[in-house]
């Protein structure tokens, strides 16, 4: 790691401050993503503001009925949370399938929003990448790309987003609470990532300095009717090779309200928007979900090495969905 | 009086239990000599060429840098001495690290950092700014075929080219036939331990903590390489992370700590990365294997011809041999082994658990599962048709075989013969059954070694020799051994390894320690106890005084009489008496006349069952039985734990593990999130066991060694069961998930 | 003493459902450490980021005043700074588990935690696993069922499976494997591991009212 300062946060202004007045500042949060980029010399900054210390880390009822997250609630303290396993069960999924729990002790829900791609390219310091060093190219595209991109793919970038966490959010419609330099907002998780275009460096809508304070979940009845699955090689242990949250609601047999988001496959925590559309008014079953399935990976773009990721998370998704429909 | 027990077959908890579990037990990166600089290596990003500039003033000018070292600033190093084995040169680069500033492959050393902390030594790694001119490099088996070159020999030791018969003719005339090829990638061993090494030089002495399987080899390699006569150099390793066929002669990361040491006048320790593991630190190489076999109708097998294809680099020798197993595995008459070797622009490659075993039985046991079913025959009955009583490739007897009672076991505690052989017609719920199997076997090896032994007046022993402790139980195993040929409890018996100092072993490999070791320890005893036994019956004090040597047997720390068991003599006793704080005795063995009489092969039947989602297809193995005739087992615990790890090593292998080089050269994954080790949620059911037969005519205490036996066919009875479960026979390891989509 | 009965008697010891005891067996190396700034190192650039700072690390209940730049990992401190060097590097990115340590009784990987942010936290090392010479019972456990072979991946094992028995969430078989699945082990010990774990947990039930 190139020599940085450290310092702890003493209130979320001020942290703000912080790193919005220097370039090459940032917040520390669990650590488990940025120190790892910083040894490898990806990453680069002068002052580290550990914001571990600020009171973001309750879950906490919401008014309308939903939930707030802090944003330093630990991965693990959010997935065995009762109200997150009994009404969000994807996202409980979601986060029990990643990492470690050493890592899911250490990584917080801020931290995994800003989690960035597992492309070996992007991480070797060296090769041509556009995310890491903007112009310099692509060397994923005719590389070895099996654990790559076939959805949201741009000609400057097919790296994956790795987060499992973010899929089982944006299926829940979260809203991403911030404080930045110009103040607060709220930004729906949909929105909150960005495709890579031609500027794939660009991975969130966040300005340097602005600071992720929490996750909304809305109230979502039909949410307990969830399901997160994940299809990697080995069993524990190791990022998706293709992944889905879906949720069903269903009344008088028919599918009222349907959500499949997908991980493993796109550059950015995938909603499958025109798939869930397609669902209601069906009544769940094989030639729905497989159609929905077909749907979801329109505009699929392959590259050498991972054109079975199609045809792998199309079955992840009527898998998905199966499951969820057989739920009582 | 009756006998006590013998320490030998023992399943005794290790002697350096409480050390690991503690965090005691020190590894060579955990001295810490005073004044301890810190060494990073800078590796190459292109895959063949030059450095053509190699720009070290930013990394100079950072914090705490002691040197920037390039071959320009290199202190001299002579090449690797040529002549470290009995037979043949070393399968290992002999080029010195940094000898010039030719780049060979992705991730070759070009320039070592040496700073006062870690943390700054890396940090001015990164701004080495180096400039290379790229050539054309060789990518490919296929490429690079029209260079490729027969090898003869593996490490001088083990024929390569083997005809019996006329192969082809019996291809021609077959009523059963298969051919087919079978491919295994570039594997890499991934200790946990990274190699590691601190360099203290005294003058012209120089001390390597050194995570070495063989100091007696590194130091010879750094005496020869710094111009030093051996005495001056001292490898210590009292612990080692993990081996698996790396860390073994010498890597460059003990010749760059060394002259690191050197030219910075001060202690360096240096530690590869995971990253650098990948490229410095050995491979298993890719092999391409074409297979194939010829069978009469009801299965007896008619023609073997098993040719493979490896690799190996530009700077490194190294054969991948295959075909050693298919020479003499199965009775055939018509048999053809052959190997080739291309140079391809990938770092040097070198022994993995099984170095052709592992491979070769994946190839040889999945054409012979494919074979039975050609021929409609059940692949357990083939086997046991095509038995081979004797060795047929030299035309001798085996030492000791059991392997016949390997499978009748194996199939019993399987349940095998509930199998339906219909490919998709086992079902567990939703998913998919499949039963598979395959032989095991690894040769019985066992080079010279040396111990020594020393009794000492509190009734205690040390015995020692430079073996090592890798994980194999070597500090428990052989002080057992000492202890039985002593006739002193084992908690009585301390044993030393790890260190150049002591009497000469040889690299902890090819299954051998406790053979070897073992058998030098046996002989160094007996010798001890003969002092021990003269000074008693030449000594009027001593109850035995008198009594003929052949009349006395040692037991419980004491010499007793057989005649009359009351008339006994403790060792401390003896000692007090003659006035001796200790009677010493050292002493070699090696094999002998019946190298020539015997062939020594250990066998074992391995059974899988896997389960797979027919739509999800990852395969899960739920179930693992593996039966084993190793000869004698001297440590019931320890030795199913080596077994264990072949077995999980085998199904990495089998499943997951991959490395991957990219159309530049590249390894893509050289870190464990992407070269993916099993973990434990991949681990299942295991059963093993032993036969437990002693091979009296391989050594004294009949052990023939299991450190690799384990992993000897488990890749194809992976396959095999893969192919039982879906019908789709992979001929290509790992078995990922999209090979079966 | 056979580890059998070492492991009964040890169970009975009510502090290890606590998870683990802190004793005094922390050695205090404050003096000498090879990274910090001491007088003789070149002169670093006069206002450059990272400087080394005081750092205060608790360690097995011991206090130890280092000096340290912020960007050296709790792991590297703990084995270069303090010479405990029962925590292991195995990759040094998160991805094997030999690093594991108990900061404040939970797991984490020390390779990916800076020492400076462990300041006023308890940190355990398997240094501190025991009670003085007594061994934690899954220590008599791993040795007894051979839950190790090299020895390198077993402190990280160790501090997991203590975190493990602390979370309190595993309990079937599948579920250890499931939550031990953050230690990698080369030489192939999980299914010994697993009986380890298993017995320790079993027999720390069996200890409640």
């Amino acid at each position: 790691m190139t020599p940085f300062d450290y310092t702890r946060a003493e209130g979320s202004a001020a942290a703000v401050k912080q790193v919005s007045g220097s370039a090459k500042a940032t917040f520390l949060g669990g650590g488990t993503c940025l120190i790892d980029l910083m040894k490898l010399h990806v990453e680069n900054h002068d002052l580290l503001v550990d914001i571990t210390p600020l009171p973001l880390d309750r879950i906490e009822a919401t008014a309308g009925g939903g939930v707030r997250i802090g944003a330093n609630v630990r991965n693990s303290e959010l997935a065995h949370d009762a109200t997150i396993y009994k009404n969000y069960p994807a996202l409980s999924e979601a986060l029990l399938s990643g990492a470690s729990p050493q890592l899911r002790n250490m990584a917080t829900v801020g931290g995994n929003l800003m989690q960035r791609t597992r492309c070996p390219y992007f991480r070797n310091g060296f090769s041509p990448c556009n995310k890491r060093e903007p112009k310099s190219g692509c060397a994923a595209k005719d590389g070895y790309n099996r654990s790559h991109a076939v959805l949201g793919v741009s000609e400057h970038c097919i790296a994956t987003h790795p987060s499992d966490m973010c899929v089982a959010l944006i299926a829940f419609d979260a809203v991403v609470k911030t404080h930045g330099p110009k103040g607060e907002r709220a930004i729906p998780i949909t929105d909150f990532h960005l495709v890579p275009g031609d500027t794939p460096d660009r991975e969130t809508v966040l300005e340097h300095g602005e600071l992720i304070t929490a996750v909304e979940l809305p109230a979502a009845p039909w949410a307990m009717r969830s399901h997160y699955l994940k299809v990697r090689d080995r069993a524990s242990y190791e990022f998706a090779l293709a992944s889905a949250a879906v949720a069903l609601e269903v009344v008088d047999g028919v599918i009222k309200t349907a959500r499949v988001a997908l991980g493993g496959v796109a550059t950015k925590p995938w909603r499958a928007a025109d798939a869930e559309k397609s669902l209601v008014g069906q009544k769940p079953g094989a030639p729905a979900f497989a159609a929905t399935a077909e749907m979801a990976t329109k505009g699929v773009a392959p590259r050498q090495f991972n054109g079975f990721k199609v045809a792998l998370v199309r079955r992840v998704i009527v898998r998905a969905l199966e499951t969820v429909a057989a739920m009582k | 009086m009756p006998e006590p027990r013998s320490p030998l077959g023992q399943p005794l908890d290790r002697a350096d239990g409480v050390a690991k579990v503690t965090g005691r037990a020190k590894y060579a990166a955990e001295f810490a000599p005073p004044d301890l600089a810190h060494a990073v290596v800078v590796t190459s990003t292109i895959t063949r060429g030059r450095v053509t500039a190699c720009d070290t003033a930013a990394a100079e000018k950072s914090p705490g840098v002691l040197a920037v070292i390039t071959p320009r600033t290199v202190p001299a190093m002579k090449a690797v001495p040529a002549d470290l084995l009995p037979k043949g040169r070393p399968p290992i680069e002999l080029r010195p690290p940094l000898a010039d500033e030719k780049v060979s492959h992705f991730g070759q050393a070009v320039a070592v950092v040496v700073a006062d902390t870690f943390e700054r030594a890396t940090a001015a790694a990164a701004r080495v700014r180096v400039t290379y001119q790229a050539d054309e490099p060789a990518l490919t088996l296929e490429e690079a075929e029209p260079t490729a070159f027969e090898a003869e020999t593996f490490v001088g030791r083990e024929d390569l080219k083997h005809r019996r018969g006329d192969v082809a003719r019996a291809l021609a005339g077959a009523a059963v036939k298969l051919e087919a090829v079978y491919r295994t990638p570039v594997e890499h061993h991934n200790p946990i331990e990274p190699a590691a090494t601190i360099a203290e030089w005294d003058g012209d002495s120089l001390t390597l903590h050194d995570s070495s399987r063989w100091v007696h080899a590194t130091r010879r390699v750094a005496a020869g390489v710094f111009g030093l006569s051996p005495e001056k150099v001292r490898v210590i390793c009292p612990f080692i992370g993990g081996a698996f066929g790396s860390k073994g002669f010498t890597w460059q990361q003990n010749l760059l700590a060394a002259a690191a040491a050197r030219h910075v006048k001060r202690p360096v320790k240096l530690v590869l990365t995971r990253q650098q593991m990948f490229t410095l630190a050995g491979r298993r190489p890719e092999t391409k294997q074409a297979v194939a076999l010829a069978a009469t109708k009801d299965g007896g097998l008619t023609a073997v011809r098993h040719a493979t294809m490896s690799e190996t680099s530009p700077l490194a020798d190294f054969v991948e041999p295959c075909g050693t197993l298919s020479k003499h595995l199965y009775s055939c008459p018509n048999v053809e082994v052959t190997h080739r070797v291309v140079r391809l622009n990938r770092s040097s490659p070198v022994f993995m658990r099984g170095p052709g075993e592992t491979p070769g039985s994946f190839a040889l046991e999945s054409a012979l599962d494919e074979l039975a079913v050609a021929a409609g025959i059940d692949p357990l009955v083939l086997r046991l048709k095509n038995h081979a009583d004797r060795d047929e490739e030299k035309d001798r007897p085996w030492s000791s075989k059991h392997l016949k009672e390997c499978y009748r076991r194996g199939d019993e505690r399987f349940g095998w013969a509930k199998r339906d052989p219909k490919p998709r017609s086992m079902r567990d719920g939703n998913l998919l059954v499949g039963w598979g199997m395959a032989t095991a076997a690894y040769p019985g090896i066992r080079m010279e070694a040396r111990a020594k032994v020393r009794v000492t007046a509190d009734g205690r022993a040390v015995a020692a020799s430079a073996a090592h402790e890798i994980g194999n139980g070597a500090y428990t195993v052989l002080a057992q051994i000492a202890a039985a040929a002593l006739g002193l409890p084992v908690d009585r018996v301390r044993f030393e390894l790890g260190d150049s100092d002591l009497p000469f072993a040889p690299a902890t490999g090819a299954s051998q320690t406790t053979a070897a070791v073992g058998s030098a320890v046996t002989a160094a005893a007996v010798e001890a106890m003969a002092k021990l036994v003269k000074l008693a019956t030449t000594d009027k004090a001593s109850p035995l005084f008198g009594i003929a040597v052949d009349q006395l047997a040692a037991r419980e720390g004491k010499l007793v009489s057989r005649a009359d068991g009351a008339k006994a003599d403790a060792f401390s006793d003896i000692l007090r008496r003659a006035k001796l704080k200790g009677v010493e005795a050292d002493a070699t063995a090696a094999p002998g006349e019946e190298k020539e009489k015997f062939s020594f092969l250990s066998t074992g039947a391995q059974f899988v069952e896997v389960k797979i989602d027919p739509d999800l297809p990852r395969v899960r193995v739920t179930r693992v039985v593996g039966v084993y005739d190793p000869g004698a087992v001297l440590n019931p615990k320890t030795a199913r734990s080596q077994m264990l790890g072949g077995i999980l090593m085998g199904l990495g292998a089998a499943l997951l593990e991959e490395t991957v080089y990219d159309g530049r050269g590249l390894v893509v994954n050289p870190d464990l999130a992407d070269y993916r080790l099993p973990v434990h949620a991949d681990t299942s059911d295991i059963d093993v066991s032993f036969v437990n037969e002693p091979d009296r005519h391989f050594n004294p205490v009949g052990a023939r060694g299991l450190g690799e036996l384990g992993i000897s066919g488990i890749g194809a009875a992976v396959a095999n069961a893969v192919f039982h479960a879906t019908g789709k026979r992979i001929r290509d390891l790992p078995i990922t998930p999209e090979k079966l989509l | 003493m056979s580890p059998d009965q070492d492991i009964d008697s040890a169970a009975d010891r009510r502090e290890f459902m606590e998870g683990v005891a802190v004793g005094g067996i922390g050695v205090a190396f404050a003096a000498a450490l090879p990274i910090t700034a001491t007088a003789d190192e070149p002169v670093p650039p006069a206002r450059g980021p990272g400087q080394p700072v005081p750092v205060k690390l608790n360690v097995n209940g011991t206090d130890h005043d280092l000096k340290l730049e912020p960007r050296v990992t709790l792991l590297d401190a703990l084995r270069e700074g303090l010479h405990l060097t029962g925590s292991k590097k195995g990759c040094d990115h998160g991805q094997c588990g030999a690093c594991t340590v108990l900061v404040d009784g939970r797991r984490v990987n020390s390779c990916l935690t800076l020492a400076v942010a462990t300041v006023g936290r308890k940190v355990q090392t398997v240094e501190g696993l025991a009670d003085g010479d007594v061994l934690h019972p899954l220590q008599l456990a791993f040795i007894k069922h051979d839950a190790f072979q090299c020895g390198y991946c077993t402190p990280g094992q160790l501090c997991s499976a203590a975190g493990l028995l602390k979370e309190g969430r595993a309990k079937s078989d599948d579920e250890i494997r499931e939550e031990m699945s953050g230690n990698i082990c080369r030489c192939g010990a999980y299914p010994n591991i697993l009986v380890a774990v298993r017995e320790v947990r079993q027999g720390a039930l069996k200890e409640k009212p």
